[in-house]
């Protein structure tokens, strides 16, 4: 009697998730769910199906979808969305995390095919927006939203970002591209007028000389005073502040080497060293662009107020409107629909709801609350929809109070390697010109700025000041293409130091896509599974929800006519006349039966046992591996949200005498790691949800681990994508070879600063000999870095 | 013998008027995406059929 359905595994045409084959099925390809097969309806009626050749599995999965957009019924909210109205066409740029590949591109560029209304729409792909225009009389935002969130491309509505958000972002990257161009082209040019100089043609006739100098020094303006400025606003800052940055030697240099080049050409002493002081300015920007570029798609700062619904229905006279959620005050009625959260402290005025406070309190499962009672702001209703009556205002209530408590703020910022590095170099360099000038002062006076000033622009730490950026940028690559994406490259700089890891369970280490369930038994018959798919679905309880998904059958053919939920036993429904009961052993009256060691639901269908859903959470794949990388140098821990079911099996996957917590709440979380940190230890947390925001911020390196990169980002240092899970010992051992890496090029760096300060000190410092040793330096080492950052991936096999 | 100054001088103009035309490029937005041109370009005939509406809003915008 024992028999497990056992079906072909394979990948849904659409999204790519793991399915089974002939479950759900459209033209002989088979999807994971019906969202995933309605899309390519859609798309195969439109004659749209490009969208698959272009990519595999394009799609995005349907499974979890909760949109609704109601509220841009409300003319106040969609004018204030829209950038262009006439009356007659609109045009909005929408926010579409979902947007990632071309076969997006693709389709989002075609939408005037699905719906003749659209006149026109453009994809920005690393900003992951879409500017629609659209007739605003053939179709509404209402539609347009509704009908892109059909095809899984859900727009993000958000009032408050509508403006900031990515533009500063712009504006910063668009100054930068052209402080590059500029120092750049004055580079080459430079470089070209120099060749004489290189070339040591001295038979020239001087007047060339003379109008190449100057002409270089003209070009070397917009380098020093354009290009190079923020290096000089940074040193001014640093100074101000009292430690001295890796700016401030560089602004030194760039000074010195500029007033001396100048005096050089008007002095008609010599050729100065326009063309080292060109190609400083330039290879440092290329260093920063280099930098940023990993960033551009990511936005980490999204807050919780981007969950935070836009609007709620309010009751205005008899009927429920849309109102923009700042605009509700205290006595308002307002419907809360599923997944909706409740955007404001009130009292239910509905017989019943179930709420649900994981992104509050990290409990899993939903908590029934009854009429009258006081409900706080931030829980999410699960099932039927119910009414309240608001008691505290928005901005007030106690979500906001709790994400703005403190800890949630930032925590305290260390010296990075390099500014602790410029901090002696300064001063050492600085000495050494004031010591030897004053040598020469007694030897030789007339040597003696030109000593004190070659000290200074050899010794330029353009090669020190290269070598963090590079490393970190080639790192940074390195991550990105294995889908881990730090904040910045601060985070590098932490997570070398870094001694505790801490883990979340659900959704951490366990991989919430591959939730295996089976089933214990005699195979259900169509009309069975459809009798217990409408028994469960009246419960919001989570197994409830995977026996559900695991059936996958129509339960709209039976009528329910009792339904008891007994908490933490089971249910007990009359569907159609048939008893339906569902279950721990004991529920059901099956005492004999062995508990089974994961979470199982029994059946009995007219008092006839029919078998058992065996739920178990699969952990991610290669867990074990990466516990054993990480455990080697760090101390793991372990704290769950859940209840300690599981106790068991970490214990076998965790070294032993690893510490774990079960029953945790965010506060508890976050508690945690301040008294590690007050401990002295360097706390890295991973963690899935809002619900371990607090801890992952106050951690010194808060990672949050997600499915769908683009869509998920509370405020933490870094994003990884689940894939990348398998692979974390190997990218974590990257980041800490970096520092040796750091090191090596900065002794390199020093090696040539210390040949060259010598030949400055002796006063035999020749420009030529700077013009090739500065370039050599910053060349070698970026080369050094970015070669050595590569094959120390190779070996890691990443 | 100023022949090579005026070369000089004329190579600098042309140069900075690329400078300029690299300016505006990044100016008028041409970096902001990098990647969906380069696919856009490969898709097959964009509109099957452009409306003059499309148009007129184009330029009104």
């Amino acid at each position: 009697m024992r028999e497990t359905i056992e079906k072909q595994q394979t990948t849904c045409y659409h999204c790519g998730d793991e399915c089974y084959t002939g479950q759900i099925t459209a033209d002989e390809k088979d999807f994971c769910c019906t969202g995933c097969k309605t899309v390519y309806e859609i798309l195969s009626e439109n004659e749209l199906c490009d969208y698959y050749t272009l990519e595999q599995n394009p799609g995005i999965t349907q499974k979890n979808k909760t949109a609704l957009f109601d509220f841009l019924d409300n003319e106040e909210i969609v004018r204030s969305l829209l950038e262009f109205s006439d009356g007659k066409h609109e045009r909005i740029t929408l926010s579409i995390p979902n947007i990632h590949c071309s076969s997006c591109i693709w389709l989002l560029e075609h939408l005037d095919r699905l719906n003749p209304g659209v006149l026109d729409s453009k994809v920005n792909f690393s900003q992951r927006r879409l500017t629609v225009h659209y007739n605003c009389q053939e179709i509404s935002l209402r539609q347009l939203a509704e009908g892109l969130d059909r095809i899984g491309y859900t727009p993000v509505f958000n009032l408050e970002k509508k403006e900031e958000s990515n533009s500063v972002y712009q504006q910063f990257d668009k100054q930068l591209l052209i402080k590059m161009g500029i120092a750049g082209f004055c580079f080459g040019n430079v470089m070209l007028l120099s060749f004489p100089d290189y070339l040591g043609i001295t038979s020239l006739e001087y007047n060339y000389q003379v109008f190449f100098r100057w002409l270089n020094a003209v070009l070397a303006l917009p380098v020093v005073f354009y290009s190079g400025w923020d290096y000089f606003v940074s040193a001014f800052k640093s100074i101000r502040q009292k430690y001295a940055n890796i700016d401030v030697p560089i602004a030194l240099g760039l000074v010195v080497l500029f007033l001396r080049s100048v005096y050089e050409v008007a002095s008609k002493t010599g050729s100065g060293y326009f063309d080292s002081l060109v190609g400083l300015v330039f290879f440092l920007l290329i260093g920063k662009w280099f930098q940023n570029r990993t960033y551009q798609a990511l936005s980490f700062d999204r807050d919780y107020k981007s969950y935070f619904p836009l609007a709620v229905l309010k009751l205005v006279g008899k009927e429920y409107k849309p109102i923009i959620v700042n605009d509700l005050e205290k006595g308002d009625e307002m419907l809360i629909r599923n997944a909706e959260l409740i955007p404001a402290d009130s009292i239910l005025i509905d017989d019943q709801a179930f709420i649900d406070y994981s992104f509050v309190t990290g409990e899993a499962e939903p908590v029934q609350k009854s009429k009258g009672q006081y409900i706080y702001a931030g829980g999410r209703i699960a099932g039927k929809q119910a009414r309240f009556i608001i008691q505290r205002p928005v901005s007030q209530s106690y979500l906001t109070s709790l994400w703005n408590e403190e800890g949630y703020e930032r925590k305290e910022k260390s010296l990075k390697l390099i500014d602790r590095v410029s901090q002696y170099f300064t001063i050492a360099i600085v000495a050494i010109a004031i010591v030897s000038a004053v040598y020469w002062q007694f030897t030789d006076p007339s040597k003696t700025w030109l000593v004190f000033t070659s000290v200074l622009i050899i010794a330029c730490p353009c090669a020190l000041a290269l070598s963090t950026p590079f490393t970190q940028g080639s790192i940074l690559r390195v991550l990105g293409k294995h889908h881990l994406f730090l904040k910045n490259a601060d985070v590098i700089d932490d997570l070398q130091k870094v001694d505790t890891i801490i883990f979340d369970k659900t959704g951490t280490i366990t991989d919430p896509k591959a939730k295996q369930i089976e089933f214990e038994g005699e195979e259900l018959t169509a009309a069975e599974a459809s009798l217990v798919v409408a028994a469960v679905s009246s419960s919001t309880h989570p197994l409830s929800r995977y026996v559900k998904e695991f059936l996958n059958a129509e339960p709209d053919v039976y009528q329910i006519e009792s339904f008891e939920e007994v908490t933490g036993k089971g249910i007990l429904a009359v569907v159609s006349g048939v008893e339906v009961k569902l279950g721990s052993a004991k529920f059901i009256g099956m005492e004999s039966l062995e508990e089974a060691k994961s979470s199982a639901v029994y059946l009995t269908i007219s008092g006839k046992y029919r078998g058992v859903f065996k739920v178990n959470n699969t952990y991610r794949n290669g867990l074990k591996e990466v516990i054993e990388e990480l455990s080697l140098a760090n101390e793991l821990k372990l704290l769950s949200g859940d209840n300690d079911q599981e106790r068991a099996a970490l214990t076998e996957l965790f070294p032993k005498g690893t510490e774990m917590q079960f029953e945790q709440k965010p506060d508890d979380k976050l508690k945690k790691v301040q008294a590690l940190q007050k401990n002295g230890h360097r706390v890295m947390m991973f963690g899935d949800g809002l619900n371990d925001a607090g801890a992952l911020k106050q951690s010194n390196v808060g990672v949050a681990i997600t499915e769908d990169i683009s869509s998920f980002s509370p405020a933490c240092d870094a994003i990884m994508d689940a894939n990348a899970f398998k692979k974390l010992g190997s990218l974590l051992s990257l980041i800490t070879e970096g520092k040796t890496v750091v090191i090596a090029s900065m002794a390199i760096s020093l090696m040539y600063n210390v040949g060259g300060i010598t030949f400055a000190v002796l006063g035999i410092l020749t420009p030529l000999f700077a013009a090739v040793l500065m370039p050599l330096s910053s060349i070698s080492v970026v080369a050094f870095t970015t070669a050595m950052v590569r094959l120390r991936a190779k070996r890691k096999g990443l | 013998m100023s022949v090579i100054l005026v070369l000089i001088v004329t190579s600098i103009i042309v140069a900075i008027v690329f400078l300029g035309a690299f300016y505006w490029a990044v100016r008028s937005g041409q970096y902001d995406d990098t990647y969906s041109p380069s696919v856009r370009m490969l898709f097959e005939e964009k509109k099957k059929k452009k409306n003059e509406e499309g148009a007129g809003i184009a330029e009104k915008v």
